[in-house]
């Protein structure tokens, strides 16, 4: 039950913003749906290199999808970017490229009707694409500290094991991390109903408390009107009793840390400690669901910085992300049998009493600074880099989201 | 004081709950150990349910992942299964279930 910050001695990819990356990819964007298939094509010459795949199908404009792509092209896991427009979409792609110009980035904006059409664009990009990745691996190293990571965590595919053999072993790797100094995001204020006065209690500042205890009731309103039951109380037979039981669940991971800020998509943590990241849209429904699936909130956490996402599973979860690598950690021991090569970690072992809930929390945070260290999670080396984008709508987060 | 490494169907998810988690199914006349105490078990629980770790108090809160789920109704002994007919909920319920399941205040 030892870990220390100095028993892994980690290399970062430095950037000029003063953070540091654990991966160095050359992202490929592309601005518009219509830019889709080039991008594809440019990013499938690339197999087996660290190329990803990203973009925005909307050819309307949406703030929060600006701020989302300007920050992911940026995230310190990234070494360069090439930008595929079509031409004539409404995203400022200008702006875009001189923002990842700034900070010292190649970038490369290649409009495909400018181009003349999809085969030349492709060809275009990829000529590119090869010479990005010589120029990127030259990036200085730096050592790369506990206290400088960020780590993000989400679970999905969720079943009656995820509550109490997973998060809560998320949770204990949390409190880890946070000690050594990193930034830990938790989300889904959306399965927070009852909690609120016990998050809140958590807050740094009272009025940080208020505003914790804000985002969920702006959750539970949100959820209403999109008339979906998010909130039933959980199933008595299964043993819940109180929907606070019921909510302890996902609430669980983010462990016993005092909670030191509230943040939206794209709002990086500039010190280390406990995050709530609200990803629900502010104002009345406009777009839909808060988040269409696991990968939209994975995005989310990755724009807020995140090296690392921790995702937990009881029914099985495959998917892994672009930019920043997925662990799996399994919470049913029956499902980690069937998907073992998904799986990271099995914290099914709790179920069947064959480690404590700290053991495996432990295994989960040495997992960290191993992929950290360039370690491919199973997801990175099965070659998952799932990515989605949709529209949303936020308002900035007031001056008591992040004290002092 | 720790009690996980002796039992053979309770876990401990936190060091702080008063509740243990029943992952192997508990039949009537079952014994484990609970709190350091030999227990034997009265009635079926299921996994997933919950347990009494010590004896607990009228009016206790109940903790299970280092979390308040709600108060004790009545004294719980050692062993006993918690669930709904002795703790409640401590949220004050503003939110409720309407016929078609969607919260109203």
């Amino acid at each position: 039950m030892s870990s220390s910050s100095n028993a892994f001695a980690l290399q970062g990819f430095l950037r000029s913003d003063g953070r540091k990356g654990i991966r160095n990819c050359i992202v490929v964007a592309y601005l518009v749906e219509c830019a889709h298939h080039v991008a594809r094509e440019i990013v499938d010459a690339f197999r087996d290199q660290p190329v990803h795949l990203i973009g925005f199908g909307g050819c309307y404009p949406n703030a929060y999808a600006d701020r989302m792509m300007n920050t992911l092209c940026t995230h310190p896991n990234v070494g360069g970017a090439l930008l595929l427009s079509l031409g004539c979409e409404s995203f400022n792609r200008h702006r875009l490229a001189e923002n990842i110009a700034k900070t010292g980035r190649p970038v490369e904006t290649v409009v495909i009707q400018q181009t003349g059409g999809t085969r030349k664009s492709i060809e275009s990009g990829k000529t590119w694409v090869s010479k990005a990745l010589q120029q990127i691996a030259g990036v200085p190293r730096a050592p790369l500290h506990v206290n400088e990571l960020v780590v993000g965590t989400v679970c999905g595919g969720s079943d009656a094991t995820s509550g109490i053999s997973a998060n809560p072993a998320v949770g204990r790797a949390f409190d880890m991390l946070v000690k050594q100094g990193a930034a830990t995001i938790f989300e889904e204020t959306g399965e927070m109903i009852g909690l609120e006065d016990v998050m809140s209690a958590r807050a740094v500042t009272s009025e940080l408390g208020h505003e914790l205890k804000t985002s969920v009731e702006k959750a539970a309103h949100y959820y209403k009107q999109m008339g979906h039951a998010s909130f039933a109380p959980g199933n008595a037979e299964g043993g819940l009793t109180t929907i606070e039981e019921k909510s302890i669940g996902a609430y669980c991971k983010s462990g016993d840390s005092p909670i030191s800020g509230l943040i939206k998509p794209g709002d990086v943590p500039h010190r280390g400690g406990l995050y709530l990241l609200d990803v629900v849209p502010d104002g009345e429904p406009r777009f839909g669901f808060p988040n269409i699936n696991d990968n939209a909130e994975i995005a989310e956490l990755i724009a807020c910085g995140s090296h690392v996402i921790l995702f937990t599973t009881g029914r099985g979860s495959v998917v892994g992300s672009a930019i920043s690598p997925v662990i799996k950690i399994c919470a049913n021991p029956e499902t980690y049998e069937r998907m073992s090569d998904d799986m990271d970690i099995n914290a099914g072992k709790i179920l069947r009493l064959e480690a404590s809930v700290d053991e495996v929390g432990d295994e989960i945070y040495r997992k960290v600074l191993d992929v950290a260290s360039g370690t491919q999670s199973c997801s990175e080396s099965l070659g998952h880099q799932e990515f989605v984008l949709t529209y949303k709508s936020f308002e900035p987060i007031g001056p008591a989201c992040l004290p002092g | 004081m720790q009690t996980e490494g002796k039992s053979r169907k309770l876990l401990r998810i936190h060091r702080d709950d008063n509740v243990l988690i029943v992952v192997v199914p508990i039949r009537p006349g079952d014994r484990d150990i609970v709190d350091g105490r030999d227990v034997v078990f009265t009635q079926n629980i299921a996994i997933g349910h919950k347990v009494a770790v010590r004896d607990i108090e009228a009016g206790e809160k109940i903790f299970k992942c280092g979390v308040p789920i709600g108060s004790a109704k009545e004294r719980i002994p050692a062993g006993s299964h918690i669930h709904l007919h002795n703790l409640k909920s401590d949220y004050i319920a503003t939110y409720t279930l309407d016929k078609d399941h969607v919260f109203v205040k």
